[in-house]
């Protein structure tokens, strides 16, 4: 967005947008019924036009990037349920991750505690895979020992701030063996069709080893051979989504470099976050003068797993089960509103024989996960939360099925030990080995 | 690109009065802060925006009439506004002005099923309304395309219409009562359940369209009416807009009156095309979505004889819908009209004029002409059973040549509207937008008596001034 002549102050990074990405928006107010904190407020800043208004402002001269509009962006969760809704496709990821970029720039929301958390987990833990893999051990040990329960009973939590506290219930368990271990670098399918890449993703890997192995032997099933490299890392969507647009080209140049893409049909991701993000490495990269084309092909190859296997016409599972489960499907927002992907894993998961499925009643809301939303705002994020388990209660649905890791932490921690939550790849998966006289 | 706006000038509310405005109204009730105000600064309408001084969000409506009595005390301009999808810059704030936003008021207060009525506050969604009546088998049926966030006082204020206007009518036909907040501050009660009532002036009837400038409607009594049991949907497509009228008019000549006659002239149909993929034949010059609903024995004749009709008048393709899900598919041409064509260039434009129907073919022509003649894209689509049509202007705000000739477009298609004895608004109502156009509408006399109408109830002008006409006669 170019800056009016009145407006002296460069814009760094809402200054690349070009003007018609924010005028493209007529203000109809079709968002406003799709936005979670408009409905919560019913005030027009806290309203994806009303940002857009901000956005403007600033570009116009009439508004500096205040404190005010940091926190604004912020409250935003970039659930996108509004490009889902807006009839001129404004480009609001774009926006958004702008904006914040902008407001990072500026550090107009700056603590000393803020920077020094944004510089450990966006700088350290998770742009370094050595050391995002060593915190994961670390917490494996803490949790698996025992060690948890005594510092649970002594009381040192209390060192910490009272959000972080709040939270270290909710840790994800870590998996004991990660990707690497689950995974071959290269495996080969009985015949083959397509070769394509496996990304691990970073919370995946570390929680959800066993979903990016499910991932695979269904791949595997479905004439794939699939390669995985190693040490990925995490593709820069948790960057791009937190205003550190430099670190999230550093991580998709480093993901670029991994794969070799021309010998690859398509780049697989069973997590929605990430293939919302990583469908469009030409935005961090179009004008490198290396990586511009790659990150095209890339952005052409890149696909959701349950969008790759409808592409490909996957192979139904056969067989039926002597009972039937009740099953419920959460739409994670970077998926349905992000992707435009909703009909494929339904589709995954009316193949599944013994699965009752039952629809969500406002399937497509946000959980309140919203990558680390529900850290930053956990008040606004625990009041979807729970308007997500209540709809989920009303289905009756012992199993909840999703892709994305974080609503699948979110939406465990909603329904208790009652509920099952699983990604609907790895209902598929094991409907194949189930084939085969195998686990579940 | 260069950005079009300039810094607004804003004239504050003294810090005193704002105090005061907060005693009143609650403190979390009034906001004040540039990053609250920035975002209230325009409506649903294009290229329209003025800042506002204050927006205060009331609770009740006495905190409204509390509001009401202070500002006229001290002489502050009030903008009344509902979710702000307004087409005509009617809630755009005034100078030193109050928006007032009516959302929380938005309380179902009755659905009465033995008359057929319902009461809600003036800031409940338009879609709520239905939504209410449909446990009750009940049915509210205007339905204007920001439905889902509209609300319902602000459908009152601009008596908004919809797709299905020809069968049902408008929000004036489903007004049986309100309750308004006048300039001086007291609560009145207009209208009442009764199917007729004839005591008194019909009151209520002028404050529906009244656009905020003559009182506040803070509840509102509806009527509904039964749900009909059955919808057939039915997609024609013709080469010409010529034969697409032949066909309205017979439909209509056979005393049939569908819910929806719906059309898209050649401009949506290839836009619509190009984005929904949705297989219209190519060669089509227009498109129309008719749909009749009623009881089942009933629609399914009907349904099939609008079929033999569009056949009969030349219709390249007639597809009726075998289920619910073909009858969304064929919807699916109409409904993405709007999105197809608000993609195409930053700025759209869209406009209601309203002829009678019979000149409808003529008035879709003169827009193709005067798009040609005038560099422009304009694609029409809209309302075919009431005459209601929607040119749309995709354009570029920050384009001063290009908004020159928009206006010069904008002026021919209204006065070709009111030669054919139409209106150059429909539905979206005056507001600032087509406040220039009004006075070829209108005689002189029809001027005086509107503004003796504003002068008598509001004497200080402090109830959305400026919008649809100006009080000074030499502005008018």
């Amino acid at each position: 967005m170019s800056v009016s002549p009145a407006n002296h102050r460069v814009l760094r990074h809402m200054g690349d947008l070009d003007y018609s990405v924010v005028q493209q928006c007529m203000h109809c107010g079709m968002c406003l019924p799709s936005c979670p904190t408009y409905l919560e407020t019913r005030r027009e800043r806290n309203s994806p036009r009303g940002r857009i208004s901000l956005m403007r402002a600033i570009a116009d001269g009439e508004l500096e990037v205040t404190r005010e509009f940091g926190e604004e962006m912020y409250y935003c969760l970039g659930c996108l349920a509004c490009t889902t809704a807006c009839p001129a496709g404004v480009d609001y990821p774009k926006l958004f991750e702008h904006a914040r970029a902008e407001i990072e720039a500026q550090d107009v929301l700056f603590t000393p505690g803020r920077r020094f958390w944004r510089w450990l987990t966006l700088r350290q833990i998770f742009a370094k895979p050595w050391m995002l893999r060593s915190v994961g051990r670390l917490l494996w040990l803490y949790q698996a020992s025992g060690l948890c329960f005594l510092v649970r009973k002594s009381g040192l939590l209390r060192i910490l701030p009272a959000n972080l506290r709040d939270l270290e219930p909710s840790t994800p368990p870590i998996q004991r063996r990660f990707s690497e271990d689950l995974i071959r670098e290269i495996e080969m399918p009985a015949r083959r069709r397509f070769r394509v890449g496996m990304l691990t993703g970073c919370v995946q890997d570390l929680v959800f080893s066993d979903v990016n192995r499910d991932t695979v032997e269904v791949l595997l099933e479905n004439e794939c051979e699939v390669v995985t490299p190693r040490d990925q890392g995490c593709c820069g969507s948790l960057h791009a989504h937190n205003g550190d647009l430099e670190q999230a080209a550093v991580q998709a140049r480093r993901l670029l470099d991994q794969f070799d893409l021309a010998s690859l049909d398509a780049v697989i991701t069973n997590a929605a976050g990430c293939g919302s993000h990583l469908k469009h490495f030409s935005n961090l990269l179009g004008d490198d003068p290396v990586y511009a084309d790659r990150a095209r092909e890339w952005d052409r190859k890149a696909r959701d797993v349950s969008q790759w296997l409808v592409e490909i016409g996957f192979r139904k599972p056969v067989g039926e089960s002597r009972e039937t489960v009740r099953m419920t499907y959460h739409e994670a927002c970077h998926l349905c509103h992000g992707q435009g992907i909703s009909r494929e894993p339904r589709e995954v998961l009316r193949s599944v024989p013994g699965l009752e499925f039952i629809e969500l009643e406002n399937a497509t809301h946000c959980c309140g996960s919203a990558g680390v939303y529900n850290i930053t705002q956990p008040e606004q994020a625990g009041k979807l939360q729970r308007e997500k388990a209540a709809c989920i209660a009303k289905t009756g649905a012992g199993l909840v099925t999703t892709a994305n890791p974080g609503c699948h932490l979110q939406i465990q921690n909603a329904v208790g030990e009652g509920v099952e939550v699983r990604h609907p790849v790895s209902l598929l998966a094991a409907a194949y080995r189930a084939e085969k006289g195998g686990a579940k | 690109m260069t950005p079009v706006s300039k810094p607004a000038s804003v004239a504050a509310l003294a810090p005193s009065l704002i105090a005061r405005l907060r005693e009143i109204a609650g403190s979390e009730n009034v906001l004040t802060e540039p990053e609250d105000l920035i975002p209230y600064g325009f409506d649903g309408t294009a290229a329209l925006k003025h800042g506002a001084a204050c927006v205060v969000m009331p609770q009740t409506s006495q905190a409204v009439a509390s509001v009401l009595r202070f500002a006229v005390a001290e002489g502050i301009p009030v903008v009344t506004r509902g979710s702000g999808t307004g087409l005509s810059g009617g809630s755009v704030p005034v100078d030193g002005g109050i928006v007032l936003a009516l959302v929380h008021l938005n309380r179902i207060l009755e659905v009465d099923p033995a008359n057929l009525t319902l009461l809600a506050e003036a800031g409940v969604i338009t879609k709520a309304i239905d939504d209410a009546a449909l446990p009750h088998g009940l049915f509210y049926p205007p339905d204007p395309g920001s439905m889902k966030i509209s609300t319902i006082g602000g459908n009152v204020a601009n008596n908004s219409g919809g797709l299905r206007g020809l069968k049902y009518g408008v929000t004036r036909d489903y007004v049986m009562g309100m309750e308004v907040v006048l300039p001086d501050g007291d609560l009145a009660w207009l209208g009442s359940k009764c199917v007729k009532d004839v005591a008194g002036y019909s009151m209520k009837d002028l404050f529906v369209g009244s656009e905020g400038t003559l009182g506040i409607i803070t509840k509102v009594l509806l009527k509904l009416v039964p749900r009909p049991k059955a919808r057939r949907t039915l997609l024609a497509s013709f080469d010409s807009m010529e034969a697409a009228a032949r066909s309205v008019s017979r439909i209509i000549e056979r005393q049939i009156i569908p819910c929806t006659l719906e059309f898209l002239d050649r401009k949506t149909c290839q836009s619509v095309e190009d984005y929904a993929k949705v297989g219209l034949p190519t060669e089509a010059a227009a498109v129309v979505l008719m749909e009749t609903d009623g009881h089942l024995a009933v629609v399914e004749d009907e349904a099939a004889s609008m079929e033999a009709i569009a056949r009969e008048c030349g219709a390249i393709s007639v597809e009726k819908a075998a289920d619910e899900a073909h009858a969304v598919r064929l919807a699916t041409a109409r409904r993405s009209a709007f999105s197809a064509l608000a993609r195409i260039r930053p700025t759209t434009i869209l406009e209601d004029v309203t002829v009678p129907r019979s000149h409808l073919a003529e008035i879709v022509a003169f827009v193709e002409e005067v798009a040609a003649r005038h560099r422009l894209q304009i694609a029409t689509f809209g309302h075919f059973g009431d005459g209601n049509v929607h040119p749309t202007i995709l354009t570029d705000e920050t384009d001063a040549d290009e908004m020159e000739r928009v206006h010069l477009a904008l002026g021919e298609i209204f006065e070709k509207t009111i030669e054919l004895g139409g209106t150059i608004t429909g539905e979206h109502g005056v507001g600032l937008a087509k406040k220039p156009f009004l006075p070829g509408q209108f005689d002189e006399a029809s001027y005086r008596l509107m503004r003796q109408v504003k002068r008598s109830l509001d004497p200080a002008g402090l109830l959305n001034p400026g919008k649809i006409f100006d009080l000074e006669e030499s502005r008018a």
